[in-house]
C-alpha cells in the first residue's frame, strides 16, 4: 500500500476520481466561460477568446474616450496615516504664529465670537482638508478663500497640528444642553440618513468628520442648508450632500441647535 | 482508551464557557434589534457585540471541539496513547492566548470590524494576531492528528484505519488547507495595514482570499457532526452502520469539494469574474451530494437499530426508535434542521435566486440554522456521550438533556424561520437598529420579535447544556467503560487504499484550489490600481 499503487491509472479509485473531476471541471468550465457568455443577448462579443477573457474577470481597457471637464472643482485632498502624525512643538509653535491671522473671526483661542466655527481642539484632519479645500477652490467663502489661496502645504499642515493642539473649551453659546434629537442618534433609516452621531460625536466619531458640540447654531444650520442646496460640494462622494438633501428643515433646526448646546468637552477622547 | 481526559476536557470546557458567554452576546444582540428592545443609541456597541459572538462562535468554540474530539477518536478509535501531548497543551495556550488576545481590542471597541474583517476596515493589530494565534493553536493539532495516524500505521501495516479516525483526519487536513486563505488576507494583506506599515489594502483581493476559508470552514464546522452521525448515534442507539465505505467517501467528497466552492459569497462582488463564480456554483452543488449520501446512509443505519428492536412495516420501524435517548432525539433534530438548511443553501448557491436575498437576514437565518442548529446540536450529543467517559461519572439528568435538546431545537427553529422570512421580505443583515414605526418595515415587526423569543429560548438552552456538564461533574464516580465506536454492517478487514489514505483526495483539493482561485487570486494581486485606502476603526 504505496503511494505508487495510489497514483496511478491501474488504481480504480485514481482513474475515477481524477476523471470525475477533470470532467465535472471541463464541462464546467465550457459552460461557464462560453456557452453562458454567449447566452446573454445583450453583451456582444468580438471572439470566443473575447467571451473567455470577459467571463475570467480580465480587467476591461477602457474605451477611448475623454472624462468630460467637471463645471466645479472637488475636493482632492489625499490623506495617510502619515500626514499630520506626531507634529514637532516647533510645527505647532509655527502654526501659532500663523494662526494670529485667523484670530479675528475663530477667536485668539480658537474659540469665535462671530458665529465662526471655533477650531480648538478640532480634529487636524478635519482643518487640513477645508484649509486644502478653501485654496484650490473645492469650497468658497468670500471671507475665507483669500487667507487660504497662499498658504503653502506646511503652513497649512502647522495650523490644522496647532488649532488640534489646543484646548477644547466651552464656547459662547450658554443655552442649556437640549436632549438628544432623533436625527442626531438614530438618523432616518428609511431616508438613508445615517445619524449624525455616528460621524460627529454623540456617539461615535469618523476618520475625516469635525466634532460639532458647541459649534455656532446658525454656522451649522447654514452648512446644512448650503450642502442640501449643493451650494457647497466637497464633501467626499456626496456623503453630506446626499444627506441633507433629504432631511427636513426642522430635523436641520434640531440638529444644529442640539450640537450647539453641547458643551466640547463631551467630545469623546478617542484620538 | 481515554488517557489524556484532562487535556480532552479542557478543551471541552474553554469551548462551552467561550460558546455560553457569545451566545448571552448573541441573544442580546436579537433582543436590541428587534422591536421589544429600545433603539442602542450607540450601533458601536452592537458591532463590538457582533465582533465577539462572530470570533468566538466561528474561530473558537467550533475549533476547541473539533481539537478535543479529535484527541478523544485519536485515543480511543486507534487505541493508542497521543503522540505529542506537550505538543497539544501547546497548542490549547496559543488558542488561550490568542482568544484573550483577541478579545482584550474588541472589548475596547477597537477592531468592531465583524469576524469576517471586512477590509479596508481595520482594526487594532492585536485583534487579527491573536486570531492568527488561534489557528496556528490549531494547525499544531492537525499535525498531530497527522503524526498519531501514521504512528498508528507503522504499528498496524495494512490494517483498514477505523473509520473515525479516517474522518478525524479528513477533517484537519481540511482545516489546514482552508485557513490558508484566511492566513494568507491576515499575514499578506490586513496585518501589514493594521500595523502601520502599509495604508492601502486591495480589498477585493482580500475578500477572495477569505471566501476561500468562510466556506470550507464551515464543513470543517461540520466534521464532528458528521463523525458523530456515523460513528456514535448508531451505536448509541443499538444499530451499526449501514455501510463503511458509504461513510469513507462522504468523508472523501467533502475534503475533495467543500474547498473550491467559496466564491459562491462573493455573486455580488465586482471583481471576480462571472466563469469563476459559475464554477463555484456548480462545485457547490456538489458539496451536496456527500450530505445526501449521509443522510441515506444514516437513515439506513437507524433503520437497523429499529428492526433490531422489532420495528416492522414500511414506516412502522420509526415508531420503534429509542426517542428517549438523547442521541436519538439529537440526529433527528439535526437532520430537519440541517434539511431545511440544506434547502435555504441550494438557494444561496444558485447565482440567479442568491440575488434576491443576498446580504438580507436569510443568509444570518441560514447559517445560524446549520451551524448553530444542525451542527451544534450534535456538539452537544458529543458532550453528553463523551462526558462520562471523560469524566468518570454519570450523566444522571437525562430528562434534563432531553428537555435541553428539545429547547434548543424549538428555540433554533423560532429564531431562524422568522429570519429566513424578513430576509425574503429584503431585511438587510448587519444593523444595529430598525424603525419598525416606519410603515414601510413595520410588517417584520411581529417575524423579528419572535425570533428575539427563540434567541432567548437558546440561551435557556445553553444555560442548562452547561448546568448538566457541571452537575456531571459532581455525580459519583463510576466505570463507564471503554469509549467505543459503531461497527458497520459489513466490516471488512481490508479497505482499498484509497479509501483507506488521504494522499489522493488532498492532492485533488489542492489542484481545484489551484484551478479554481488560481487566476482570479494572479488577476488582483498582480494588476495595478486594486488598492484603496484603508479605513481605521476609532480613528481620526
Amino acid at each position: 500500500m504505496s503511494t505508487r499503487d495510489l497514483f496511478t491509472f491501474s488504481n480504480r479509485h485514481f482513474t475515477i476520481g481524477v476523471g470525475v473531476i477533470a470532467g465535472i471541471l471541463v464541462v464546467t468550465g465550457i459552460a461557464g466561460f462560453i456557452v453562458l457568455p454567449f447566452a446573454q443577448p445583450w453583451v456582444q462579443f468580438a471572439n470566443v477568446w473575447d467571451a473567455i477573457c470577459s467571463a475570467a474577470g480580465v480587467p476591461q481597457r477602457a474605451a477611448n474616450v475623454t472624462a468630460p471637464e467637471q463645471a466645479k472643482r472637488l475636493s482632492e485632498v489625499v490623506l495617510t496615516s502619515r500626514t499630520l502624525s506626531r507634529p514637532s512643538q516647533e510645527a505647532i509653535g509655527r502654526g501659532a504664529t500663523l494662526a494670529q491671522r485667523c484670530a479675528i473671526c475663530h477667536g485668539p483661542t480658537g474659540i469665535s465670537r462671530a458665529d465662526s466655527p471655533n477650531l480648538a481642539g478640532q480634529y487636524a484632519a478635519v482643518i487640513y482638508k477645508e484649509l486644502h479645500d478653501f485654496r484650490s477652490g473645492a469650497r468658497t467663502n468670500a471671507v475665507m478663500s483669500p487667507f487660504a489661496v497662499n498658504l503653502t502645504d506646511e503652513e497649512i499642515a502647522d495650523l490644522s497640528n496647532y488649532y488640534a493642539y489646543l484646548p477644547r473649551l466651552p464656547a459662547y453659546h450658554p443655552t442649556p444642553q437640549l436632549p438628544k434629537p432623533n436625527i442626531v442618534i438614530y438618523g432616518a433609516p428609511m431616508r438613508g440618513i445615517a445619524p449624525c452621531g455616528a460621524c460627529h460625536g454623540s456617539l461615535d466619531n469618523k476618520t475625516g468628520s469635525p466634532w460639532l458640540e458647541g459649534q455656532s447654531e446658525a454656522y451649522l444650520k447654514v452648512q446644512l442648508q448650503a450642502f442640501a442646496a449643493g451650494d457647497r460640494r466637497n464633501d467626499i462622494s456626496q456623503q453630506m450632500r446626499n444627506i441633507a438633501r433629504a432631511m427636513t428643515p426642522q430635523e436641520i433646526e434640531a440638529a444644529a441647535a442640539y450640537y450647539a448646546s453641547q458643551p466640547p468637552d463631551v467630545v469623546k477622547a478617542v484620538d | 482508551m481515554l488517557v489524556n481526559r484532562k487535556l480532552i476536557l479542557a478543551h471541552f470546557w474553554l469551548a462551552f464557557a467561550v460558546f455560553g458567554v457569545a451566545l448571552t452576546l448573541g441573544a442580546w444582540q436579537m433582543f436590541i434589534r428587534s422591536p421589544i428592545g429600545t433603539w442602542l443609541s450607540n450601533p458601536e456597541l452592537y458591532y463590538r457585540s457582533l465582533t465577539a459572538h462572530g470570533t468566538v462562535m466561528g474561530y473558537v468554540f467550533p475549533t476547541l471541539v473539533a481539537m478535543g474530539f479529535g484527541y478523544a477518536i485519536s485515543e480511543s478509535a486507534l487505541e493508542q496513547r497521543l503522540v505529542g501531548v506537550r505538543w497539544a497543551w501547546t497548542g490549547f495556550w496559543l488558542i488561550v492566548i490568542g482568544s484573550v488576545m483577541a478579545v482584550i481590542p474588541i472589548a475596547l471597541g477597537r477592531a468592531s470590524v465583524l469576524y469576517t474583517f471586512y477590509p479596508p476596515l481595520i482594526g487594532n493589530v492585536f485583534y487579527y494576531l491573536g486570531v492568527v494565534l488561534v489557528v496556528v493553536g490549531s494547525w499544531i493539532w492537525v499535525a498531530l492528528m497527522s503524526i498519531n495516524l501514521r504512528v498508528w500505521r507503522k504499528a498496524h501495516p495494512g490494517a483498514p484505519v477505523p473509520l473515525a479516525m479516517y474522518a478525524n483526519v479528513a477533517g484537519s487536513y481540511l482545516w489546514a488547507w482552508t485557513a490558508v486563505g484566511a492566513a494568507l488576507e491576515l499575514l499578506l494583506q490586513i496585518i501589514p495595514v493594521a500595523a502601520g506599515l502599509k495604508n492601502t489594502i486591495d480589498a477585493g483581493l482580500a475578500r477572495i482570499f477569505f471566501s476561500w476559508t468562510l466556506h470550507a470552514i464551515v464543513y470543517f464546522w461540520l466534521m464532528p457532526t458528521y463523525i458523530a452521525y456515523y460513528t456514535i448515534v448508531p451505536r448509541a442507539i443499538g444499530g451499526r452502520v449501514y455501510s463503511d465505505s458509504m461513510a469513507r467517501i462522504s468523508f472523501i467528497l467533502f475534503l475533495v469539494v467543500a474547498m473550491p466552492i467559496g466564491m459562491h459569497h462573493t455573486f455580488a462582488d465586482p471583481q471576480v469574474g462571472a466563469g469563476f463564480k459559475f464554477i463555484h456554483s456548480a462545485f457547490t452543488a456538489l458539496v451536496a451530494l456527500p450530505t445526501l449520501l449521509t443522510v441515506f446512509t444514516i437513515c439506513a443505519s437507524v433503520e437497523i437499530a429499529a428492526r433490531l428492536r422489532g420495528g416492522r412495516g414500511m414506516f412502522g420501524w420509526i415508531r420503534a426508535l429509542p426517542w428517549d435517548n438523547p442521541m436519538m432525539l439529537a440526529l433527528a433534530f439535526s437532520f430537519v434542521m440541517l434539511g431545511f438548511g440544506g434547502a435555504g443553501g441550494l438557494i444561496n448557491m444558485s447565482y440567479q435566486l442568491d440575488a434576491s436575498i443576498h446580504n438580507t437576514q436569510w443568509i444570518t437565518g441560514h447559517f445560524h440554522l446549520i451551524f448553530g442548529g444542525a451542527i451544534v446540536i450534535m456538539y452537544f450529543a458529543i458532550a453528553y456521550d463523551l462526558w462520562p467517559h471523560l469524566t468518570g461519572r454519570e450523566l444522571i439528568d437525562i430528562r434534563l438533556i432531553r428537555t435541553q435538546l428539545w429547547l434548543w431545537f424549538v428555540g433554533m427553529i423560532v429564531t431562524t424561520f422568522p429570519w429566513h422570512w424578513v430576509g425574503i421580505l429584503g431585511m438587510p443583515r448587519r444593523m444595529a437598529y430598525f424603525d419598525f414605526g416606519d410603515p414601510a418595515i413595520a410588517p417584520q415587526a411581529l417575524s423579528v420579535t419572535f425570533s428575539a423569543i427563540g434567541g432567548f429560548i437558546l440561551l435557556t438552552s445553553g444555560i442548562m447544556f452547561i448546568v448538566i456538564l457541571a452537575r456531571g461533574m459532581r455525580t459519583p464516580k463510576v466505570d463507564a467503560g471503554p469509549y467505543r465506536f459503531a461497527i458497520a454492517v459489513h466490516q471488512s478487514a481490508t479497505v482499498p487504499v484509497a479509501l483507506n489514505t488521504h494522499a489522493l483526495w488532498v492532492a485533488l483539493m489542492i489542484v481545484l484550489t489551484i484551478t479554481n482561485y488560481g487566476y482570479p487570486i494572479l488577476n488582483l494581486a498582480l494588476g495595478a490600481g486594486t488598492s484603496v485606502p484603508a479605513v481605521y476603526v476609532g480613528a481620526q
